[in-house]
């Protein structure tokens, strides 16, 4: 297994921000559980834990970007959405402030502390701020790259990491280029475009598909917003059905953004949305509550054989 | 101590005496617009941005600039007439505030206006985002220093108490908090909505020096802020006891005038009591 997501982006935030001291970090008092502490161990001159206080800690890193620093601003990703928000808002988004949202524990991957530590909505709320980019980690490997690419791209940016080890999608090879899509398997029939864990769930339904009969192309959509809308209306074309996968509400979020590029170029393809049905879900152990509400493998397959009239 | 010359003095008051006359003026043919909170606060501005702060019009942006952080944004139409005074905004400019193609909008915005640090008007992030200003500086070892200028009101908001204990953690001394103490907030008094009780015994308690002075008097501001940049190791703050309203008789410790279109009679009545000409 991999490396956690959470201990390769500490580890990069003391890789990049060893040459460069624009880099901040700001932390709400879980710097343990976010793994900022590896860079404020490092860096304690720049490393700043304001306690529980996460509205302030959004605003304080404001004044750093003002001056321009690069402030990532961590805390888990539902605090950040809530109490973060007026900061993204009137600094990151409307006053176009280099700020960093790193949104640790994305999706339900802090499944056993429950709903209350899930985040299901981050992706909707950050992607309707003017000036944002979001952005989704897919593997580890991916991680260290965004965090690269947080530093590299001057603007405000939600990037949402996960808890845990995830299986790696992408190998020392791997080439990610902002704002574009990574097709990670051909195929004709249908087209799954899919974001953080949900990329690996399927690339396992593709195959399992393929003893079907049925082929297809699996992207990787881990840039939200901007997103790839060349990808998507060149997948439109050669698919008879579209099919988004993402750990998160599937109001708004990836499948929103796609449907979206969908309609307005008039792909005139069905969608089928694999995600969160506008619930909350529950307390439980990771891979057996992504099952139950219909986060895996299984449902992208269920959804894509109805959508194909199957 | 510093001390500034009686000319000067007699200067700024002069000063602050147009400025008052051009807001009404603007906020009256405008009908919008917050009269209240922006006379209560024009002395403050006018001798930060004329006498204290080491800022440049010519150079807006220079690194090593004093950054003037109105975290009570509403007081937007007298920040901009303090810019306009220092150079920053032509004068003329000042009427498009509020309008349509306007550098100026309804509140404050550093994308659009010259010698704006923040945006401001939601409460209680300010105050957070001057100190981020303030350590950001240290962090330089560059000698700058962060004034942030916030509403009694404004002390409501949860968020400014998170940010003093930050202020006090990391020793914010390069940070001069000055609290455009009227009393009065957009409902009524503070009394009336949130009873602050005893701000210098809280303020002190969070880990701040606390001084006061009275916020119209341009002697005791000048002092009071001098003084309290001098003070090293611990953040500053100071109570700088104002009048909502202050100049404009009927307006005075009047929360209705917080934020309301003035009439025909009213504006005369203005006019009269600041000394303007109603048909300049």
């Amino acid at each position: 297994m991999a490396k956690t997501i959470r201990d390769v982006y500490g580890e990069s935030l003391v890789k990049y921000g060893a040459t460069d001291d624009r880099i901040i970090v700001l932390d709400a008092d879980v710097s343990n559980s976010t793994k900022s502490i590896i860079f404020g161990k490092e860096f304690p001159d720049r490393f700043f834990n304001v306690g529980i206080a996460e509205a302030n800690m959004a605003a304080m890193a404001a004044g750093f970007a003002a001056c321009g620093k690069i402030p990532f601003i961590n805390t888990f990703a539902t605090f950040l959405n809530t109490l973060g928000l007026l900061s993204a808002r009137i600094y990151g988004s409307y006053s176009n402030w280099n700020m960093k949202f790193m949104g640790a524990y994305g999706g339900v991957s802090d499944s056993f502390d429950g709903p209350t530590h899930h985040s299901i909505e981050d992706i909707t709320i950050f992607r309707s701020l003017p000036n944002f980019q979001v952005l989704v980690a897919t593997d580890a490997r991916h991680t260290a790259w965004l965090v690269k690419n947080a530093i590299d791209h001057d603007g405000p940016m939600y990037i949402r990491l996960s808890r845990n080890a995830v299986p790696d999608v992408y190998d020392d090879n791997a080439t990610f280029t902002p704002g574009k899509g990574n097709i990670l398997r051909e195929g004709d029939d249908v087209t799954i475009i899919a974001c953080g864990l949900m990329v690996k769930e399927a690339l396992d339904a593709a195959e399992t598909l393929a003893g079907q009969g049925i082929s297809a192309r699996v992207v990787d959509m881990f840039s939200i917003k901007p997103i790839d809308t060349q990808l998507i209306v060149d997948s439109a074309k050669k698919s008879k059905l579209i099919v988004t996968a993402e750990e998160h509400s599937i109001i708004g979020g990836l499948g929103g953004a796609v449907a979206e590029v969908l309609s307005a170029n008039g792909c005139g393809v069905k969608q089928a949305f694999v995600g969160l049905n506008d619930v909350h879900a529950e307390t439980g152990p990771t891979d057996t509550l992504m099952k139950k509400y219909g986060l895996s493998a299984e449902n992208i397959m269920t959804q894509t054989l109805k959508g194909l009239g199957r | 101590m510093a001390t500034i010359d009686k000319k000067r003095v007699e200067e700024l008051k002069e000063i602050c005496a147009e400025m008052r006359i051009d807001l009404i003026k603007q906020l009256h043919k405008i009908q919008t617009g917050h009269p209240g909170g922006s006379l209560s606060v024009c002395e403050i501005l006018a001798l930060l941005y004329l006498e204290i702060a080491n800022v440049d019009a010519k150079n807006p942006k220079c690194p090593n600039r004093d950054r003037i952080v109105l975290t009570k944004g509403h007081a937007a139409p007298m920040l901009y007439l303090a810019l306009a005074k220092a150079g920053f905004i032509p004068k003329e400019e000042f009427a498009t505030l509020r309008q349509l193609n306007s550098r100026l909008q309804g509140h404050p915005c550093p994308k659009t206006t010259p010698g704006v640090e923040t945006a401001s008007g939601p409460m209680g992030i300010g105050l957070s985002a001057a100190i981020g200003m303030a350590l950001a500086l240290k962090l330089d070892k560059n000698p700058a220093k962060v004034y942030a200028i916030m509403g009694d009101g404004e002390l409501n908001e949860g968020t400014v108490w998170e940010a003093c204990m930050s202020a006090a953690k990391y020793a914010v001394d390069n940070l001069t908090v000055i609290v455009d103490l009227n009393g009065v907030q957009l409902d009524g008094t503070n009394d009336e909505i949130m009873p602050m009780l005893n701000l210098e015994a809280k303020f002190a308690a969070f880990g701040f020096e606390v001084l006061s002075c009275d916020g119209h008097d341009i002697v005791d501001i000048y002092e009071t802020i001098h003084k309290a940049n001098a003070i090293k190791g611990k953040p500053c703050v100071i109570l700088a006891n104002t009048v909502k309203g202050k100049g404009v008789s009927f307006m005075e410790g009047k929360n209705s005038w917080h934020g309301a279109p003035i009439g025909a009679a009213e504006f005369a009545q203005a006019m009269k009591d600041l000394g303007g000409d109603i048909d300049g």
